[in-house]
């Protein structure tokens, strides 16, 4: 390649950026919008960005897996006042009945005028974290334990089982995890990251982060959380770093003395898939209350297994069978394992409002 | 004037460019679900085509040949879309937010369609006049327009109407449907030519 091409090339560059950069001046709706939350807080913010952006802008983090791009469809709001129809591109995340109250993705409506939304009240409590890693250390061959002491702010408050979204530096993206640690523990967080090949952010914290480093995150977040104005029995099911929530939960009913009669179910796939054995082993001598079962779902003949085996679900059947009518059940783990589990309690007859579950 | 109708007919039936020379497979794939929406990407990709191959032609002939950088012309196209794709989203936004909202949402999707430096690249094979290569890129993007909403008016029949096979469902067979429909196409050749 010759210099004058390379020459045209960049000359035209410029040009280009120029006049992109005049038409942004020009063009570009940066005029004040007034943003209504909830009827009773008001912000003024700089409108042309996205409804998620400008939140963030104000300190209010929408939890956004995908970063905004309009993939995880996490981003839910109910617009009341403005922004206009819905997008094609919402379109495969809203059913009818979202679509009829007004539910948006955040980070698809654009702040073009006033607008006026309703956002989970829980939600405004979430705020920014920067943290240092002061623990990072092998739970197995795939799986670390992480801990997070907060700098600033220095303490958070959460509910026994709620989530926290790491955000993974230079990506800008954000993904979900389980807070590990019971509530009474302010002033850091626990957290339990099984390596997925080619995860963005669990690739971060297995092969990049070190302990002495800052990590961000946006949180607490989610619904589901031990609920704490009830005194039935509680059945928790975990598999994998779904022990995560189910953790948190146990160690906030332990500071209490184990008020309720608890009993634990994790499935793994082998002997060394198991996490935390230990400590829930410890748990279980130490409160009559409290039962600990581990299932694995398919033993490698070198364990020399003789426990549960099989379906978590059916160990769960054999153990307490129709009694789960009258417990709260909190349920963490992949999609698979919660829907079957689910058909199973509904066919059991467990009320669905004390089936509480976390999907990921 | 014969030769650029030709040029139009042509883009649009035999050498169509979805449907012949396989290009932009991705939005005929993903946004055929319904008919609505691949009416809204086509259309925009109409603008979008027409606009881009005619700057790329002023670009390439007055402003490449004259300095012999036509070796550049591939890096320059593909700037040269994205950068007037990204103007013509700030102008509807401002001027005809009507518009912007029904296919705004497109206007970033086809930055990236290879239907759309297609036209340029072989606008500039063909040795096309300023006048052929409006038309060519309008044909072209009309042809496109046309393979969409065959496949989504189809899709949307057969979600009603078949029974399509659990493997196939979604881009499987929209897979099928384009395969046909570009067997359906070849029946134009020898109507016009280019």
């Amino acid at each position: 390649m010759n210099l004058q091409s390379v020459l045209v090339l960049n000359v035209l560059l410029v040009t280009i950026t120029v006049i992109l950069s005049v038409a942004d001046v020009l063009l570009g709706s940066n005029r004040q919008q007034l943003l209504r939350i909830n009827d009773d807080r008001e912000l003024s913010t700089s409108g042309g960005g996205t409804l998620l952006d400008s939140l963030a802008e104000q300190r209010i983090f929408i939890p956004a897996a995908c970063g905004g791009k309009g993939t995880c469809g996490h981003c839910k709001v109910v617009v009341e006042e403005g922004g206009g129809d819905v997008l094609p591109t919402e379109e495969g995340f809203l059913t009818p009945q979202e679509r009829e109250e007004g539910v948006r993705l955040a980070c698809q409506v654009k702040v073009r005028e006033d607008l006026s939304i309703r956002v989970h009240e829980a939600l405004l409590e979430a705020q920014e974290y920067l943290g240092e890693v002061v623990v990072l250390e092998d739970l197995n061959y795939d799986t670390k334990f992480l801990k997070v002491k907060l700098l600033s702010p220095r303490t958070i408050d959460f509910k026994a089982g709620q989530y926290v979204q790491i955000l993974v530096p230079g990506y800008e993206e954000f993904r979900a995890y389980s807070i590990a640690s019971p509530p009474s523990q302010r002033d850091a967080l626990d957290f339990v990251i099984r390596l997925i090949p080619k995860g963005l952010c669990t690739t971060y914290i297995h092969k990049a982060l070190a302990v002495g480093d800052t990590i961000r995150f946006t949180g607490p977040f989610g619904d589901f959380f031990l609920n704490e104005q009830s005194d039935r029995d509680i059945t928790c099911l975990a598999r994998g770093t779904g022990i995560a929530p189910i953790r948190s939960i146990t160690l906030h009913l332990k500071e209490q003395g184990m008020p309720r009669n608890v009993s634990f179910y994790f499935s793994a796939r082998t002997k060394k898939d198991i996490l935390q054995y230990e400590e829930f082993k410890q748990l279980e001598a130490e409160f009559p209350n409290f039962k600990y079962y581990v299932v694995l779902s398919r033993p490698a003949p070198e364990d020399n297994w003789d426990g549960e085996t099989g379906y978590i679900t059916d160990t769960v059947a054999k153990y307490q069978g129709d009694s789960l009518k009258d417990t709260e059940i909190y349920l963490c783990g992949p999609g698979v394992m919660i829907d079957a589990a689910m058909e199973v309690f509904d066919k059991i007859g467990v009320p669905k409002e004390q089936v509480f579950f976390d999907k990921f | 004037m014969g030769n650029t109708m030709n040029i139009f007919l042509a883009a649009v039936l035999t050498h169509n460019i979805a449907l012949v020379y396989i290009l932009g497979m991705c939005p005929t794939i993903g946004v055929s679900r319904n008919l609505k929406t691949a009416t809204g990407m086509g259309v925009a990709v109409v603008f979008v085509v027409t606009l881009t191959s005619t700057i790329n032609w002023f670009i390439y002939n007055l402003v490449l040949v004259p300095a012999g950088a036509e070796i550049v012309s591939l890096l320059v196209f593909i700037i040269t879309i994205a950068a007037s794709v990204q103007l013509l989203e700030m102008l509807l936004e401002k001027f005809v937010p009507y518009l912007h909202n029904a296919f705004g949402v497109f206007l970033p999707l086809i930055t990236v369609n290879c239907a759309v430096l297609g036209v340029s690249l072989l606008m500039v094979l063909r040795d096309y006049g300023l006048v052929q290569t409006a038309f060519f890129g309008l044909g072209s993007a009309a042809g496109f327009l046309l393979a969409m909403m065959l496949v989504a008016g189809m899709r949307e029949k057969m979600d009603l109407t078949s029974d399509v096979p659990r493997g196939l469902q979604g881009p499987g067979i929209v897979m099928i449907i384009l395969g046909i429909l570009a067997l359906g196409f070849m029946a134009f050749q020898g109507m016009v030519d280019l």
